[in-house]
């Protein structure tokens, strides 16, 4: 009895070990290369970056280099990034939130064939790359673009609106292309209510808008933190929206990151840059994890 | 049984009620006048229209057509949250996210009551239900019936002019039924609330509802205490949903005064009814025996009519009763319930026994239809 139980474990160790060994590979030794170089020294060289360690003469150096950490702190660009980056973030969820809940709660509340046609709606602009999509946000938010013609013909404004390469731009991109990731899983929440909850506050003599707060609000809350999370994780290191549609005021990590790979070449000090956007993100990831695992339950 | 008030002064009016969905037909015609402080159940299977019924009261469907008086208001045009009238819902709806206290207070907050006479309310509601001591717990840490009595401190706690019972057992296992159904009738009276139930369980109406309204197809088919209705059911339909029955279908032969005569093919002898009907001689009627009024016998009846010969098919033993399923000479089967009075297991009755059946003149049913 007892070792085709042991045998059986063993099989199931097999199958979880395969997801972990993917992880540790693609995932966990990227990040501990990319760790590495963050504390290594510039060099003009291939690669461009000093090793950590050196063995000659019987003796192991480890060299440490804290300064592109130091760096980071000493140049105030880093630091608006890093705040600039968290701004966006924020203010994008918070209008993914504001438009999708009530989205997700109309869908939720839908009858099961359209709410499928809806959800459908949803998730079909995914099937187009991403890129084309932010693309296309180009020519609908430039001057002489979809947005300003209609305006103009309309005899609304006389010169077109500065749309394109601004802030503006870079949110108008950020929820339009993170919607689905906030909708989904307050749907996924808000399907489950129990629709005796709100005739059982309107019967204790809540009105529409109480029962709204008092119940379906609070119990959506997992629903939102994980919508939130999935939104406000990917947008914080964004590059290609602000790359495509943002313009010289819009300072995002993403970009940053970018420029000190491939313009600077600074392998050692973009490592570190990503470096301290992981432990940033960290929390927020904690509290994704945190709401999920209350989701399934 | 508390005893009705003579005159029956009309609580709850309910006038000529239709509702339609989508062109079917839930409820239809209904006519309904509910005391003041008596339990009334809305009585059938499912889809009968009774939640419907219920739902009209509460307000969370509104009448196609009719009016709905409580307490001589007019209800048409009131939301369900302007209601005096709470309901207690099938799976209790308790709301899983705030403490038992919080859920009984979430009805006073809405009012605006003052937060020390919300305090006072809460633990006099939960010690009513004898829930004092679970306050602080929120609701899935509740077995069943703990959170029966939470959802129904939760509607008493605003002393509602009518308290509506959806299904109040369905969430329940069986055992715990019984217990909880007197239970509840005992505190709903204790309040001396006006209370409108919905079943479709017959022995929970009985035990629960003074008087009951059995329902079929949208319909109300009879108002009447438990007793008369299992013993004077107006129609087939009745008298068939609460408990069994055995049905004779045959014509009037005879008319005396005070009894009646009837002659059925499925039976040799005739029937005789000595209590209340009137109609011709010729009419087509049907006759309904409860199982428990025929008595089984091995000796031929002196009496000349209300007796059949027949033999012992099926046997139920259910310990305290045994219902005898006798085939007639007709072959018509009759059921038969005996009280087994006698422990020893000789006198009675085995398999393919000869047997005669016969009941007393006051046990048959007149059925209209």
């Amino acid at each position: 009895m007892k070792n085709p139980m042991k045998k059986l474990l063993r099989g199931r160790d097999w199958v979880i070990a395969f997801p972990y060994l993917w992880l540790s590979f693609f995932f966990l030794v990227p990040f501990a290369i990319v760790f590495k170089i963050s504390f290594a020294e510039l060099q003009i060289a291939r690669p461009p970056y000093s090793s950590l360690f050196e063995y000659g003469e019987e003796i192991l150096s480890i060299k440490l280099n804290f300064g592109n950490y130091l760096f980071l702190l000493t140049d105030d660009l880093y630091t608006n990034a890093y705040i600039s980056s968290l701004k966006i973030a924020f203010i994008s969820t918070f209008y993914c939130l504001l438009i999708g809940f009530p989205m997700a709660y109309g869908i939720a509340r839908s009858s099961q064939a359209v709410r499928n046609l809806l959800l459908m709606l949803i998730v079909l602009p995914s099937w187009t790359s991403f890129l084309i999509r932010i693309y296309a946000w180009i020519g609908i938010l430039k001057n002489n673009g979809l947005i300003n013609n209609f305006l103009m013909s309309l005899g609304l404004i006389t010169e077109p609106l500065a749309l394109l390469n601004t802030n503006t731009a870079v949110y108008i991109g950020t929820v339009y292309a993170y919607m689905p990731f906030m909708i989904l899983p307050l749907f996924t929440n808000l399907v489950k209510h129990d629709d005796a909850l709100l005739e059982a506050a309107s019967d204790l003599g809540a009105r529409p808008w109480k029962s709204f707060v008092s119940i379906t609000l609070p119990l959506s809350l997992p629903g939102i933190m994980a919508g939130s999370m999935l939104v406000f994780i990917p947008v914080v290191g964004e590059f290609v929206i602000p790359e495509l549609l943002g313009g010289s005021e819009t300072l995002m990590i993403g970009k940053v990151l970018w420029q000190e790979f491939f313009n600077n070449r600074d392998w050692p000090v973009a490592s570190a840059v990503a470096i301290v956007m992981l432990i940033m993100l960290a929390f927020p990831l904690a509290i994704f994890h945190h709401y999920q695992s209350r989701e399934v339950l | 049984m508390p005893t009705l008030s003579e005159d029956p002064q009309s609580f709850v009016e309910i006038k000529q009620i239709n509702k339609t969905f989508d062109r079917i037909v839930a409820v239809k015609d209904v006519n309904l006048n509910i005391r003041k402080g008596e339990i009334f159940a809305l009585l059938g299977s499912s889809g009968c229209g009774k939640s419907t019924l219920l739902r009209m009261l509460a307000g969370f469907e509104t009448p196609s057509s009719g009016q709905i008086l409580i307490d001589g208001e007019d209800m048409a045009n009131i939301p369900p949250y302007l209601r005096h009238v709470n309901m207690m819902f099938q799976s209790y709806a308790l709301f899983p996210h705030m403490t038992v206290e919080k859920n009984v207070a979430f009805g006073l907050k809405q009012e605006g009551t003052p937060k020390n006479i919300i305090k006072k309310k809460v633990a006099e509601a939960l010690s009513l239900v004898e829930m004092q001591n679970y306050g602080k717990r929120s609701p899935h840490q509740l077995s069943g019936g703990q959170r029966q009595r939470v959802a129904l401190a939760r509607i008493l706690v605003k002393s509602p002019k009518l308290l509506l019972l959806d299904e109040p057992m369905a969430a329940l296992d069986k055992k715990l039924r019984v217990q909880m159904q007197l239970e509840l009738v005992d505190i709903i009276e204790r309040v001396g609330v006006t209370c409108v139930m919905v079943t479709h369980d017959q022995e929970e109406a009985m035990t629960m509802a003074w008087r009951i309204a059995v329902m079929n197809e949208g319909s109300i088919i009879q108002v009447g205490t438990p007793a008369e209705i299992y013993e004077f059911p107006h129609n087939r339909f009745c008298a068939e949903f609460i408990g069994s029955v055995n049905i004779f279908s045959g014509k009037i032969a005879e008319e005396k005064p005070d009894q009646v005569v009837i002659a059925s093919h499925e039976i040799e002898n005739k029937l005789l009814i000595s209590h209340g009907l009137i109609g011709n001689v010729g009419t087509e009627v049907a006759v309904a025996i409860r199982p428990e009024k025929i008595v089984v016998s091995r000796e031929l009846p002196q009496e000349d009519c209300n007796w059949a010969k027949g033999v012992v098919k099926d046997i139920v033993y259910l310990g305290g009763l045994s219902t005898y399923h006798v085939t007639l000479t007709s072959g018509k089967t009759v059921m038969a319930t005996q009280v087994n009075i006698n422990r020893s297991t000789q006198e009675r009755f085995t398999w393919d026994d000869e047997a005669y059946i016969s009941w007393s003149p006051q046990s048959g049913v007149v059925l209209s239809s």
